[in-house]
């Protein structure tokens, strides 16, 4: 699974050029599943047919992240950008980026009288271009980057950029890799540009009308010193979500997964996050309404290059999901 | 019809009528055949083969809402879509079917305090003067509810500079009826003159709903702040510089397959381009592209300066690559686009 983490989150994909991710995805879970199609918005829609007498369920984790997009190129080669998703000016200052087509560039500043001063537009990418000219050979206004950092195996928790929400999309090709049984239609959603709205969630519950839809995500934590009070932390297990600002998860189907993380002895914690939105907000509106519930994966630093999870919580995760897909669902 | 026409029709979100009868009264002459749904979009039909595309523009325009008529006759009122308050001291103003003249007023700067000078007064401490004397005179002319839009007359500046209000997004509108003169082949055009983009993308979020497109494109009038005091960065676009191609914005990011080939199309045929290099705003694309199981989207813009207030100013260079560049774009349509 290591190996996996380390593919997935090195590869690139900011909201609305997850054409990379894609691809990677594609190879691992190919051949797990039925029927593979791509829609317009460019989600990745994988069907794994059930035995019969089950539900229609969608397992959604997105599969873009957040990033940058060039906004203009001045007459030196540096380039402007606005951020793709939430990308904090704090976070961006020094680091390296990388375009899809292999091109680098590291984060710098305009000079500062006071460090509250700092925002998205006073940074600039310099790509190591002299001119105007020379950088557009490389990229042009329009163009996206995401962070570039090399993934890290701590031991038992790793370290990424994207793992918001590359870990999520782990959860669930690991899901279809070992879901040997089950009476369910399976949609493994793996959804593009949720950072900038939930935009393809939205549209690919609404071509999949499913009967149940579970989002895997990761929420923050409240475990890290002088931290914001939050009953999360890395390495307590699977956390059910109550709720966030996108959603209120479906009692039901929350109270049923809280029974078989009981029943199966999958290490679980129940979620409430304050700030921040999920998938599952997008698929509950779907049409006349869908029962939708979030299984997250904890996470600290979450929106930096180097967002840590625990892989025992992974793990939980999968399992939980796993129970879920071989039950009835009959919440 | 011509841009003179189309924006000097009032039609602030929610009260699109007289733009909506005379785009009506177009088509009619034209001969193409059309739709009013129940929020008022007009949806114009030409071609029977090839992908469904839809191309939107919205009739609404930003202006002012009566919420009520004081004692004295004066009238209280309230925005309609985004406008910076600083803009509304002392313009002319028509209110209601009527179109009463009015002005928008303020305390001349002789009876101001010296902090009244350094702060911007919010739209609900200003008030428009119609003249009347008191309430009961007032509400012969003017009723709350009544809409207010700007006085302004299209005029030009220099030789292919116009100023009007409206330009958002009559321009676009403009656009849509120079598209609906040509005869379609290729795509199933479905052109969708929106209402209430400036309050929410509410028309167009219905009508794409209706038609279930497979491609849309939003035609625009956009930020273009190519003026004194604003860096090269925060420009957004330049006036007379070309068609504006969008590359994101707070409701959608363009498709990328569709963005190349307009960027292509435009190279080949040498019509003048430029991308909008700002991410702020959003348009009726964001909820085209998010209906129903969605589809592919684009915005072509035309770049207008000051737009939200009450005179904006474009160049006929600019509208005219835009309209070359959407033909040709819709010419090229073979399939749809596919991430």
């Amino acid at each position: 699974m290591k190996d996996l983490i380390k593919r997935l989150t090195e590869t690139f994909g900011p909201s609305g050029s997850e054409g990379p991710i894609r691809e990677v995805i594609r190879k691992e879970v190919e051949p797990y599943v039925d029927e593979i199609r791509v829609d317009a918005l460019g989600n990745f829609i994988c069907f794994k047919k059930g035995s019969g007498g089950g539900k229609k369920v969608i397992l959604d984790a997105h599969m873009d992240e957040i990033g940058a997009i060039v906004t203009h190129i001045d007459e030196n080669g540096f380039l402007r950008f606005a951020n793709i998703g939430g990308v904090s000016p704090v976070i961006s200052l020094g680091q390296r980026v990388y375009f899809e087509n292999g091109t680098f560039g590291v984060i710098g500043c305009e000079k500062l009288d006071d460090i509250k001063d700092l925002k998205l537009e006073k940074l600039y990418i310099d790509i190591g271009a002299a001119s105007r000219e020379e950088a557009s050979k490389k990229v042009k206004v329009g163009d996206m980057a995401a962070f570039f950092q090399p993934a890290i195996d701590l031991g038992n928790r790793m370290v990424a950029k994207a793992m918001d929400d590359r870990i999520g999309c782990v959860v669930v090709i690991e899901v279809l890799k070992r879901l040997k049984q089950t009476a369910h239609d399976i949609y493994a959603v793996f959804a593009s540009q949720e950072e900038v709205g939930l935009r393809g969630a939205r549209v690919a519950a609404y071509g999949i009308n499913p009967d149940v839809g579970i989002a895997f995500d990761v929420t923050g934590t409240g475990d890290t010193p002088k931290s914001h009070t939050m009953d999360v932390s890395l390495g307590k297990g699977a956390a059910i979500k109550v709720k966030d600002s996108s959603l209120i998860c479906h009692p039901g189907l929350r109270d049923y997964l809280v029974k078989l993380a009981e029943e199966n002895g999958i290490p679980y914690q129940m979620e409430v996050l304050e700030r921040g939105g999920t998938d599952s907000g997008a698929i509950q509106l779907t049409r006349a309404g869908i029962p939708a519930g979030v299984i997250s994966i904890p996470s600290r630093y979450i929106h930096s290059p180097c967002e840590m999870v625990d892989l025992g919580d992974v793990e939980a995760c999968v399992k939980l999901c796993v129970a879920a897909c071989e039950s009835p669902l009959d919440f | 019809m011509d841009l003179r026409t189309l924006t000097s029709l009032s039609g602030v979100s929610g009260n699109e009528y007289e733009v909506r009868s005379a785009i009506i009264k177009e088509l009619e002459s034209m001969g193409i055949s059309y739709e009013c749904d129940v929020l008022g979009n007009v949806i114009a039909r030409k071609g029977n083969q090839g992908p469904k595309v839809l191309v939107d523009a919205h009739m609404d325009e930003v202006g002012l809402i009566i919420t009520y008529i004081e004692k004295d006759g004066f009238l209280r009122f309230r925005p309609v879509g985004g406008i910076d308050p600083r803009v509304l001291v002392s313009k002319r103003v028509l209110v209601g079917k009527e179109k009463i003249p009015g002005v928008i007023g303020a305390k001349a700067i002789h009876l101001q305090e010296r902090d009244e000078r350094t702060r911007v007064i919010p739209t609900d401490r200003l008030f428009i003067d119609i003249g009347a004397e008191s309430r009961e005179q007032a509400e012969k002319k003017v009723q709350p509810g009544d809409y207010v839009v700007f006085d302004t007359e299209y005029e030009e500046l220099s030789p292919g500079i116009v100023k009007a209000k409206a330009l958002d997004d009559r321009v676009g509108c403009a656009l849509l009826l120079e598209i609906l003169k040509q005869d379609w082949q290729n795509i199933q055009l479905y052109a969708v003159f929106a209402v209430q983009e400036e309050v929410g993308l509410r028309g167009a979020r219905v009508a794409a709903f209706a038609v279930e497109p497979d491609m849309g494109i939003a035609l625009e009038g956009t930020v273009c702040a190519d003026i004194p005091g604003t860096d090269k960065e925060f420009q957004a676009t330049r006036l007379g510089k070309g068609a504006a191609l969008s590359i994101m914005d707070r409701g959608s990011i363009p498709d990328r397959a569709m963005l190349n080939q307009l960027v292509k199309i435009a190279e080949d045929e040498g019509i003048p381009y430029q991308f909008r290099e700002a991410t702020s705003g959003g348009n009726d694309a964001g909820v085209i592209q998010q209906a129903k199981a969605g589809c592919p989207v684009a915005s072509v813009s035309v770049p207008c300066r000051y737009i939200h207030t009450p005179c904006s100013v474009m160049s006929m260079s600019d509208f005219e690559a835009a309209r070359k560049l959407i033909i040709k774009f819709l010419e090229s349509v073979e399939g749809g686009f596919r991430p």
